[in-house]
């Protein structure tokens, strides 16, 4: 302690300037590859968002076509509207909006039309007979490749033998477009249709369904036990060698694949147990097996977050183990507990492997009336969208994944919300 | 300042509340706290002094069995609550605290508001069979803890909104709410400025009238103040107990002078 006297010599010197100088660079560097490592990973959003919304735009229109259908008594017979030709009807339809066009050419152009027109054409009629012998006007889906052409996906330029369409079907195209029969409202079918072999008439309402009651299933599972499960090895559990290997093969249990959850699902819940495949309640209790781990370590976290003095305050007034936990620290933990939850379910919502394995990556045409029906969920949906090959199902695949995304931003939201309405300061 | 200032000295009371006999605590393989003998009367202060890590604070939390939340430690020993073993296997932990109320070194409010806070004792031991008792009974801890005129407007505000010294004695109301027959108090005022320690130790006097009263300190001058009766600590050993006045003026064992005098500590 002898050169104290010249503390102002030192901090001067070569030295120490020096090291002043290498100290603000490193943290220069730090700063900058901090940032650079938060540019990259704006831009892989960036293009990934990117990505999807520029394929996947395009699917949340969809090209209709005005036609005026007359229901004429030869067709449909009136005492028995269910067994008429409205497979006619929709070409009669069709030569009568290509006028000009030779008749045996025209009625070919039918296939303009979704398949789906003639079908929603015998409902209506089946629901009001007395429509027969009018004239109905529909706005009706064009089949996919129309649709293509439509949002300029097809390219007239290309030779004609490597078009999907050909020059006829074009030009009759064409036709339809001068006459203002052709619009392209919001695709509201990618909503309220279930799948279908038609990309035009495919849409998400039966995996929405289908992952609402996969999720649910896994709540109402994963929720009460995870809880339960953290709090009585937090609280109650003795701190012993068999508590100690629980822990680790909890979190152990976390880091599973979740295609091994998959693989113990279809042993147990349907060889073993029986029961249903594709079933959304089974796909819950699949996704409940993985989610568990991750409520319970968050569940833990958040119980060993309450400070300890609230513990001692309550039991020092004589409150039991149980009234401890369940009057000041489960209601203190509950928004890390909502939280983890939350997470949890987000990355179930997600998951894609372990549905594949109980079969909920079947085609299935209709949304599930319970949990117990067979039924996709969203990620297999996009699964077998992407698999397909209708150039239709492209840009559906990319929406869907969109729709994917706004859920899963949707509940991570949520997450942050109420940790921040709950969260109390001590 | 008469900080040295000893209260009068007229332990006129014999009753012992409190016998320890043979105490001895055990975290793990350390022996915490070696043969301790102590009888604390009824209706008095009683102070623990001691040096860091002497084992005070261990001997008061045996004395509620706090102790028994911490799975390494073992205790030995009697104590007796008016003549009853508190470590007897029919003694039920959760009804001697009630019994024995206990205020921490932090001020630990729950995060409900200031009625709550009061009632929360008597609601788990069923004190009280209508609003109307509890409400009586919430008023009259918080005037035995000298805050009732502070608080009384906004009794559903937040407990933990208040200052420091106010949180301090919501707990001291909250912990004489289940009308416990001793207050245990763990350096009640180490988290506290001066005014507001000398709210609570005015308190802690009054309180003497009702209840016995055990208080851990690291303040010589506090013990001094507010305590009829001291026990110094050291290494885990009961070194010294006897009268305040007689432990401060003429303590009879020289580790008590070393650090009545500032040698040790």
């Amino acid at each position: 302690m002898a050169d104290i006297s010249n503390n102002d010599a030192q901090w001067s010197s070569a030295h120490a300037v020096a090291n002043v100088k290498r100290r603000h660079r490193s943290e220069m560097i730090l700063k900058g590859l901090g940032l650079g490592a938060i540019s990259i990973a704006f831009l892989m959003l960036f293009l990934l968002l990117s990505s999807l919304v520029s394929t996947g735009y395009q699917a949340f229109t969809q090209t209709h076509v005005q036609m005026e259908f007359a229901i004429s008594p030869e067709r449909v017979k009136a005492d028995n509207p269910a067994g008429g030709n409205y497979r006619g009807v929709v070409q009669d339809a069709m030569i009568a909006a290509l006028p000009g066009m030779p008749e045996a050419e025209a009625r070919k152009m039918a296939s303009i039309l979704s398949n789906s027109a003639q079908f929603t054409l015998r409902d209506r009629v089946v629901a009001d007979p007395s429509l027969i012998g009018d004239t109905i006007t529909l706005n009706v889906p064009a089949s996919d490749p129309y649709d293509q052409l439509y949002k300029g996906l097809i390219d007239r330029e290309t030779p004609e033998q490597n078009r999907r369409l050909n020059d006829p079907e074009i030009a009759a195209f064409d036709q339809l477009v001068e006459a203002g029969r052709i619009s392209k409202p919001i695709n509201w079918a990618l909503i309220t249709n279930a799948d279908s072999r038609f990309p035009e008439l495919a849409g998400l309402r039966g995996a929405l369904v289908g992952s609402f009651y996969a999720l649910l299933t896994c709540f109402l599972l994963s929720f009460p036990i995870g809880i339960g499960a953290a709090i009585y090895l937090e609280e109650f559990a003795p701190k012993n060698k068999i508590s100690d290997i629980i822990e680790i093969n909890i979190n152990n249990l976390a880091a599973v694949p979740s295609v091994v959850f998959g693989l113990l699902a279809l042993a147990v819940f349907l060889n073993l147990f029986g029961l249903q495949r594709s079933a959304p309640f089974v796909g819950g209790m699949t996704l409940a097996l993985m989610t568990l781990p991750t409520i319970i370590i968050a569940t833990r976290a958040a119980l060993k977050a309450v400070p300890p003095s609230i513990r001692e305050a309550a039991l020092g007034l004589g409150a039991s183990r149980q009234q401890v936990v369940f009057q000041h620290v489960l209601p203190l933990a509950m928004p890390g507990i909502l939280t983890g939850t939350i997470i949890g379910l987000a990355q179930a919502l997600g998951e894609t492997a372990p549905l594949l394995l109980i079969g909920m990556n079947a085609f299935i045409t209709a949304a599930p009336g319970s949990p117990f029906d067979a039924s996709t969920a969203l990620p297999t949906q996009i699964f077998i969208w992407a698999d397909s090959p209708e150039r239709g199902f492209v840009s559906r695949t990319s929406a869907a994944i969109l729709v994917l995304l706004g859920f899963l931003v949707l509940m991570n939201a949520i997450a942050i919300f109420l940790r921040n309405k709950f969260e109390r300061r001590w | 300042m008469n900080d040295m200032r000893i209260v009068e000295r007229d332990v006129d009371i014999t009753k012992n509340k409190i016998t320890a006999r043979g105490v001895q605590v055990y975290y793990g393989t350390n022996h915490a706290l070696k043969d301790v003998d102590v009888d604390i009367l009824d209706k008095t202060v009683t102070a623990f002094i001691g040096p860091s890590g002497c084992g005070k604070s261990t001997f008061l939390r045996c004395l509620n069995r706090m102790n028994d939340t911490i799975d390494s430690c073992r205790v030995d020993g009697e104590i007796k609550l008016d003549g009853e073993n508190i470590y007897d296997r029919k003694i039920d932990p959760v009804q001697l605290r009630a019994k024995v109320g206990m205020v921490f070194q932090k001020p630990n409010p729950f995060p409900k508001s200031i009625y709550d806070n009061v009632a929360y004792g008597p609601k788990i031991h069923g004190l009280t069979r209508n609003k109307a008792e509890l409400d009586e009974i919430v008023e009259k801890s918080l005037r035995r803890a000298a805050i009732w005129n502070e608080v009384k407007d906004r009794l559903d505000s937040p407990g933990t909104g208040l200052s420091g010294g106010q949180q301090q004695r919501l707990c001291i109301a909250r912990a004489v709410a289940t009308n416990p027959q001793v207050l245990l108090m763990d350096e009640p005022c180490s988290a506290l400025d001066p005014i507001a320690t000398a709210q609570v130790e005015e308190l802690i006097d009054e309180l003497r009238e009702q209840f016995s009263v055990v208080i851990v300190t690291h303040s010589m001058q506090q013990a001094a103040r507010v305590s009829q009766k001291t026990a110094f600590f050291h290494l885990g050993n009961l070194v010294e107990y006897g009268e305040t006045g007689q432990i401060f003026t003429n303590p009879q064992d020289p580790r008590t002078e070393s650090y009545i005098t500032g040698r040790i500590g």
